[in-house]
């Protein structure tokens, strides 16, 4: 195998998503296979995510690899008005793989450019968070058994949330139905809906999280709606509430139902929601850990199945 | 060019370039694309001319000067329509439409002030998602813009 960047998931194709599903698999089973023995890895996080660079720095630590990195920028040349580009050939001079954040969109991409070391982007600004998506895709598939045809209900903040745009993209070849529920402000931009249709997706829009609509979903994505994403602050206090997740809700839903949320959650899922088995966001942030196992693996060319045999 | 009566009422023209059917708006462009500003040639620069097929229409003749082909088709990124005529001794020894390429580097700037390209010394890079009306996305932050909004670097 050779060695990859992967800044978008619409990097990968199809075959590769579902071979880093069965690694993911693997690494659930096998979650300290060492077989990082004598790499370095960077975690250089321009901006900060301790949620992300935790889950990324022990799926190198349970890999049996080492870690250098920052987790804030202020203490690094770039404050010194470094460029990225000479931040990054520094950092390659010394490690086999970068896991990087950066607060400005296109920054993964850009890098890839300007070094022979392999990049995963760990989120650049609102652009892309492939890493985010596998382990939304592997919370499925391991949820629901595949993930296909898949009845998948995407809620709150669907014009800025990147997450659920990623997940959008990389499901076209799944043939899933998706429901968007969003208020006006707030909904699946044209571009995605556009998008849905040149790739024949069957979707429906609502601005009513209905029963009707809980009922009918394999999977329910939930996602943060933002106050500073509103440019009328009365227009937010009439739709914060609208889009809660309550357990009472969940009544008549299918047996196979999963809540999945990126998290960090505020007031979008009631907390009486937690002990319902269907709630799903802390598994899903748990699956995290493979996914990116799976994910660095392939970054660095070594395919964990076949060392396994 | 004998036949063109406004054209010749504009500047009859020996050898040179004319470029044709470029929108109104988007001339001061196409003039800031070819250099034309530096150049010490007969230059004409014809502007909110009639035109059937756009309206107002803009025309820009250089003499004695003939563009590399991937200067002129800069152009087809804020005139997707425009005619590039060769003329030598007053006859027309060429004629065609600009072709866009798929990418553009380091013409266009990316909308997004916080993409990457707009805040590290680097060439902005855009590919054509459409051609007809000109949508461009920015190969790093995935932003699209179009062509007629576009600022150029």
């Amino acid at each position: 195998m050779k060695s990859t960047s992967l800044v978008s998931i619409s990097d990968l194709t199809h075959e590769e998503i579902l071979y880093l599903l069965k690694c993911a698999g693997y690494f659930e089973q096998h979650p300290n296979h060492k077989i990082l023995d004598g790499r370095v890895v960077a975690t250089l996080f321009f901006e900060p995510s301790t949620r992300t660079r935790l889950s990324f720095e022990t799926a190198v630590n349970r890999l049996g690899g080492r870690v250098i990195g920052f987790s804030d920028a202020a203490s690094t040349s770039t404050s010194k008005g470094e460029t990225l580009k000479d931040t990054i050939k520094m950092v390659s001079n010394y490690v086999d793989l970068i896991i990087m954040r950066h607060h400005l969109e296109g920054a993964a991409r850009y890098a890839s450019e300007v070094t022979d070391i392999p990049i995963i982007n760990a989120g650049d600004g609102a652009n892309q968070h492939p890493s985010q998506t596998m382990l939304d895709l592997y919370s499925i598939y391991k949820t629901q058994g595949r993930l296909d045809n898949l009845d998948i209900t995407l809620v709150g903040d669907l014009k800025y949330g990147r997450t659920v745009h990623s997940l959008l993209m990389a499901m076209p070849r799944f043939k899933p139905r998706f429901k968007f529920v969003a208020c006006d402000e707030l909904r699946m931009p044209a571009e995605y809906r556009d998008y849905c249709d040149k790739m024949g997706i069957e979707f429906s829009e609502s601005t009513v999280f209905s029963p009707e609509v809980i009922n009918n979903s394999d999977i329910i994505y939930m996602t943060r709606v933002q106050r500073e994403r509103f440019t009328d602050f009365s227009e937010y206090e009439k739709v914060k509430n609208l889009y809660t997740l309550h357990n009472s809700m969940l009544d008549n839903s299918r047996p196979n139902l999963k809540i999945l949320h990126p998290l960090p959650r505020v007031n979008e899922i009631d907390r009486d929601v937690d002990d319902n088995p269907k709630a799903y966001y802390f598994e899903q942030a748990r699956n995290g850990l493979f996914a990116r196992q799976a994910i660095i693996c392939r970054a660095l060319g070594i395919d964990p199945l076949s060392l396994h045999d | 060019m004998t036949n063109n009566k406004k054209e010749l009422a504009v500047a009859a023209l020996k050898d040179g370039t004319v470029i044709d059917h470029i929108p109104s708006a988007a001339l001061f462009k196409a003039v800031k694309i070819l250099g034309i500003e530096n150049m010490d040639k007969h230059i004409t620069i014809g502007f909110n001319l009639e035109s059937r097929k756009l309206g107002k229409k803009g025309i820009i003749k250089v003499s004695d000067t003939e563009f590399d082909e991937s200067t002129l088709n800069r152009i087809a990124i804020i005139a997707p329509h425009a005619v590039v005529n060769t003329i030598r001794d007053f006859e027309v020894a060429d004629k065609r439409a600009v072709t866009l390429p798929e990418t553009v580097i380091g013409i266009v700037r990316c909308p997004n002030p916080k993409c990457i390209s707009n805040n590290e010394p680097m060439s902005t890079r855009l590919h054509i998602i459409n051609r007809d009306p000109v949508i461009l996305r920015c190969h790093y932050c995935n932003h699209t813009i179009n062509g007629a909004d576009a600022t150029l670097v």
